[in-house]
């Protein structure tokens, strides 16, 4: 049987659905976030560039 | 969907459900306490790491939350207080509450490792443990002394926001830790003498129904005298300063005079005036700890311009 009109319980699902998509969305930005601060971290460490490199250069002298 | 169908899921969970299972107040209070913990350590962190940290330090939180609720649907059903609560209200299920408790408290756990360091993992697999088994399992419906032991679990996210940044455990931690610690009974036992639940119903030995009023009143004023050495000692440490030691001595003294009005008087007393004293020293309890907090993250600010501190 087709549905003829939205219930109250379809607008909660929606709620429902939407809040997870939101939720796991919000996860992955930080998963990726968190990634690109580490990596350029990383990066800083390996190469002595960024705010670094005057005290490696400090202390190569 | 046929009506027969749709009245078979009127109870189904919406997603408010979900973040009700989270115990949201007490997440907000974990999120500040972490957020100091990690702002007031010697070691700078990268803001976005910072931020990702006590995302997942709440969200461990919000799993032992959940836990709770699993494991206390029942005595949660027989207290006015806790009744519409998503477990014992039919909304969410208790293997459903369960699932969500667990998955989200290896998801922080093994998060928390990725983003900062194992220390701060391994503090909050311990607090999440602590919470939901010492306490909620063990000690909740064993002893009077729950709330003081199991204090411990709330204590903890500091000390955890600490580990983030430095991967370490201090002294200062480890006050900021005992200072939420010896905080936590006092203010739980001034909400019980005011607050008519039915623990005895759901066999839970509050101390109010175990030793009665009087000694309730007794440990109250114990509890508040303890913490005065752990606040001003917190202030004499490297996070410490003038402005938080002026602010602590002034709470300390606010805070022991309210747990002497409660000492001081009888049921018959607090049932006349509506439970004033008791009410009092509740809400100033909420201040106490806040405002103990915000002279630490006031003292880190003015750190960072070279005034504040020792």
């Amino acid at each position: 049987m087709p549905i003829a009109r939205e219930h109250e319980l379809h607008h909660r699902r929606l709620g429902r659905n939407v809040g997870l998509a939101v939720s796991l969305g919000a996860f992955v930005l930080v998963v990726l976030a968190v990634s690109m601060v580490k990596m350029r971290t990383e990066i800083e460490l390996l190469t002595g560039a960024g705010d670094r490199a005057p005290a490696v250069a400090e202390q190569d002298r | 969907m046929t009506d027969a169908s749709v009245m078979e899921h009127e109870d189904e969970a919406g997603f408010g459900d979900y973040v009700a299972l989270l115990k949201p107040r007490v997440m907000s209070l974990v999120v500040f306490t972490a957020l100091v913990g990690l702002l007031v350590a010697p070691a700078g962190v990268h803001p976005v790491i910072g931020l990702a940290a006590t995302l997942f330090i709440a969200v461990g939180a919000g799993a032992s939350g959940a836990l709770n609720m699993w494991y206390d649907a029942d005595i949660d059903a027989m207290m006015r207080r806790t009744r519409n609560r998503p477990v014992p209200a039919g909304k969410v299920s208790p293997k459903e509450a369960f699932a969500i408790g667990i998955t989200l408290s290896v998801m922080a756990v093994i998060m928390l490792a990725l983003t900062t360091n194992m220390v701060a993992a391994a503090l909050l697999a311990f607090t999440i443990f602590f919470y939901a088994v010492i306490y909620t399992m063990w000690l909740k419906r064993w002893t009077p002394q729950n709330i003081v032991i199991g204090g411990a679990a709330g204590a903890f996210p500091p000390m955890i926001g600490w580990a983030a940044a430095t991967g370490d455990i201090s002294i200062e931690s480890i006050l900021m830790f005992a200072l939420i610690f010896i905080w936590t009974p006092p203010h739980f036992w001034a909400l019980a003498l005011f607050m008519k639940e039915d623990y005895s119903k759901a066999g839970v030995p509050m101390l109010t129904v175990t030793h009665g009023h009087a000694t309730t009143r007794r440990h109250v004023l114990a509890y508040t005298l303890l913490l005065v050495p752990v606040s001003l000692g917190l202030g004499l440490t490297g996070i410490g300063g003038p402005v938080y030691l002026a602010v602590a001595a002034v709470l300390n003294l606010w805070f022991v005079k309210s747990a002497l009005d409660i000492f001081r008087r009888d049921e018959a007393a607090a049932e006349a005036d509506g439970w004033r004293a008791e009410k009092a020293f509740f809400r100033l309890s909420l201040y106490y700890l806040f405002l103990h907090f915000s002279a630490l993250l006031v003292e880190a600010a003015l750190r960072s311009f070279d005034m504040g501190g020792w």
